[in-house]
């Protein structure tokens, strides 16, 4: 069925298709829409799930790791100074393996105060153990719901998995989107089955004191899940595009990558602007091409290496900044692709939610098209700033 | 349930770490003893949470389950409400210390308070931050030597008075709070089984001697309990839907004095300190017993502020 709703509503709507079974709740701008639909949804009877209201974020994030150890379905979304205030407990709930799915409507962090959409909230938390992934619209945002359980509550992974939604640009924005039925949701993800959990019947201790002796192993059993991540997230993509039709292509995306000469790594509602100046360029004759980066953890290397290898120059479009060097995606992205000799460049743009228009991204093609040529660039150049700017 | 009745496999079992004569351990093995197999325990950072379990070992024959400090509260939410999704009759029992209560767990703590979860919370109070090593908490009484009050050549140990969590926890109208001490062994027992068959958010305040951090003999962890309760430092009562009731009302009010001074963290108090301390506790002696104390103990004269800090501050700040 077809519907026409804003992000925030989508992503309640994709929790309800999960048959989430407890979500804990504290709200924030621009989440705040998910969680009313989700009380909504509770007391009208449509969800059968408890819904808790909590005092903070560091309880939403406490009671969603307590609830999942207790082998429950968790739910919860939060947003900017909500995903800081929570980040002590994303240590937790990663390394003991709880697959918990969160929402992060992304938002500018810090002072100044702001609302609107940036990265740097979610960035933080990149080393924190969760898996994240950008969506590109509201439909990506439902799906992506549903993907994420799936994904974390896989026995290869059992992660949890934070889906990162454009605040305001997605979170308020209405946009027709397709609402799964709910006995094809059934279908593709069976209940959630742990393997441990609290239970008197079987008393398992979570979260003992660790000694150096063992920390390490531990440590390494997380990144050997990230690596299955990357297998398992490829298998529910497609699995996904065969029961719902839609195909949104694993770690990253591409479009018209094939033959392309330059490039231009793109994350989130970004992504769609930039397809429309690729068409553009491919009018005029220039050979543009886009990857949008899906997952930022697990990080696609692997697949970065590959569509990019032969490429003449990258660009990145950064929305958010990491204070040393440019900001986060493009200093992953020029890692990932150490030794090929392609030279990656940095675009930082619609940072604190600034709008990101064709003209800049047209500049940013342009730019990276002049090191394609062999120019000395700026490696990293500020899009649409007063000062000194491109 | 009397003594005899307990039964004797424990939940929590020996070759955990704690030290000798520790008041945490004692009343975690206790309270559990009673509580039964059908709990699940969340203990946050503390003495506890690192005695009980350090891998590959562990004292827990019921789940267990630590993430961080401030969030018993809120972590005993999410277990309960997973338990009760699930169709489980399992009781979640968090078991934090004075810190991860006072202090930095006190607004988790009065979530689930507030939504009136169907919860056990037990705070083992043993009147600072132990685990750390001795910090003052804001459950550290006056005069108290901790680490971050020490014993200096201005100031000599905690310079306020220890908060009155138990009015604030009441404060929330919950169906039942109640101060315990492992010194009273019957009344614990009651009070334990009491929480145990009632719904909502229950509070069992228990007072609960640091051997190292009271600077005290490891055998004499009974014996300042009792002398706690017999000066008015520590009273046992419950408060049941509003209802208060005192549990246990010691016959002749011991002096403060007697209770300081088998513990090393008071000895270097001076005779002005003891009495204001001592006028502390006949203050609340009247508030809870609704009597006087004493009055050879408590109608003496409050001594006069003459504190290192205060008169620096005069200086500062004038007459």
């Amino acid at each position: 069925m077809k519907k026409v709703i804003t992000g925030d509503h989508a992503v309640a709507i994709g929790a309800k298709l999960c048959r989430v079974e407890v979500v804990p709740a504290y709200p924030i701008t621009p989440q705040t829409l998910i969680i009313e639909h989700i009380s909504d949804f509770v007391y009208d009877g449509e969800l059968d799930a408890r819904f808790l209201t909590m005092e903070s974020e560091h309880s939403v994030m406490s009671a969603a790791a307590a609830a999942e150890a207790a082998g429950a379905r968790v739910f919860t979304a939060t947003s900017s100074q909500g995903l800081a205030f929570m980040h002590e407990m994303l240590y937790a709930t990663a390394p003991l393996r709880l697959p918990v799915v969160m929402v992060n409507a992304s938002r500018t962090l810090g002072g100044p105060p702001g609302i609107w959409c940036e990265y740097n909230d979610s960035m933080g938390a990149r080393d924190s153990g969760w898996l994240q992934v950008y969506v590109e619209d509201n439909q990506e945002a439902l799906d992506m719901v549903i993907q994420s359980y799936r994904i974390a509550e896989d026995k290869r992974v059992l992660l949890p998995v934070m889906p990162c939604i454009d605040g305001f640009v997605l979170t308020h924005t209405v946009e027709p989107v397709e609402v799964p039925e709910q006995r094809d949701v059934d279908s593709f993800l069976p209940a959630y089955d742990p393997d441990i959990v609290l239970d008197p019947a079987r008393p398992a201790m979570i979260g003992t004191f660790m000694p150096a002796e063992y920390i390490m192993e531990m440590r390494r059993q997380t990144v050997e899940a990230f690596e299955s991540a990357k297998k398992v997230i490829k298998e529910i993509t497609a699995l996904f595009a065969r029961s719902f039709g839609r195909d949104y292509g694993g770690l990253i995306d591409t479009y018209h990558m094939e033959d392309a000469e330059i490039a231009l790594v793109t994350m989130g509602t970004v992504t769609s602007t930039a397809r429309q100046v690729v068409d553009e360029l491919r009018q005029e004759g220039k050979k543009a091409g886009l990857v949008k980066l899906r997952f930022f953890r697990p990080f696609p290397s692997e697949e970065l290496r590959e569509v990019l290898s032969g490429i003449k120059a990258v660009g990145v479009a950064d929305r958010s900044i990491s204070y040393h060097d440019g900001g986060p995606a493009f200093n992953e992205i020029r890692s990932s692709l150490y030794g090929m000799n392609i030279p990656v460049i940095d675009h930082l743009a619609g940072i604190g939610g600034r709008d990101v228009t064709e003209g800049q991204i047209r500049k940013m093609f342009e730019i990276t098209q002049r090191a394609a040529e062999g120019e000395k660039v700026k490696i990293i150049n500020w899009h649409n700033t007063r000062g000194e700017t491109v | 349930m009397k003594i005899r009745d307990l039964p004797d496999d424990d939940l929590f079992t020996a070759g955990h770490t704690a030290c000798p004569g520790c008041g945490v351990a004692m009343s975690i093995r206790n309270a559990i003893r009673i509580l039964g197999k059908d709990t699940a325990v969340y203990v946050p950072s503390s003495c506890a949470a690192v005695f009980g379990t350090s891998f590959p070992y562990g004292a827990w024959k019921v789940p267990f389950f630590h993430t961080a400090f401030e969030n018993t509260g809120a972590c005993l939410t999410g277990m309960q409400a997973a338990f009760e999704m699930k169709g489980k009759r399992v009781t979640a029992v968090g078991f934090a210390g004075d810190g991860g209560t006072y202090d930095i767990g006190l607004q988790s703590m009065s979530g689930a308070a507030e939504r009136n979860d169907d919860v056990i919370y037990i705070c083992l109070d043993n009147e600072a931050y132990m685990n750390t090593g001795i910090q003052r908490s804001g459950g550290t009484p006056f005069g108290a030597w901790t680490t971050t009050t020490p014993v200096g050549k201005r100031i000599q140990g905690n310079r306020s008075f220890k908060k009155n969590l138990g009015d604030i926890v009441i404060a929330h109208e919950i169906p039942y709070y109640a101060t315990l001490s492992i010194g009273h062994p019957l009344d614990f027992i009651k009070k334990v089984e009491k929480a145990k068959d009632i719904k909502g958010f229950r509070f069992l305040h228990m007072f609960t001697p640091c051997i190292p951090g009271w600077k005290m003999d490891p055998a004499k962890t009974v014996e300042v309990t009792r002398l706690a309760v017999e000066s008015g430092m520590w009273t046992l009562y419950e408060v049941e839907n509003g209802e208060k009731r005192i549990t246990y009302k010691p016959g002749k009010m011991k002096r403060v004095k007697d209770y300081l001074i088998i513990q090393g963290r008071f000895r270097h108090m001076n005779e002005d300190d003891i009495k204001k301390l001592q006028m502390w506790v006949c203050r609340k002696w009247n508030l809870h017993y609704k009597e006087k104390g004493t009055p050879e103990i408590c109608e003496i004269e409050l001594p006069e502020e003459h504190h290192a800090v205060t008169e620096e501050h005069r200086e500062m700040h004038g007459p």
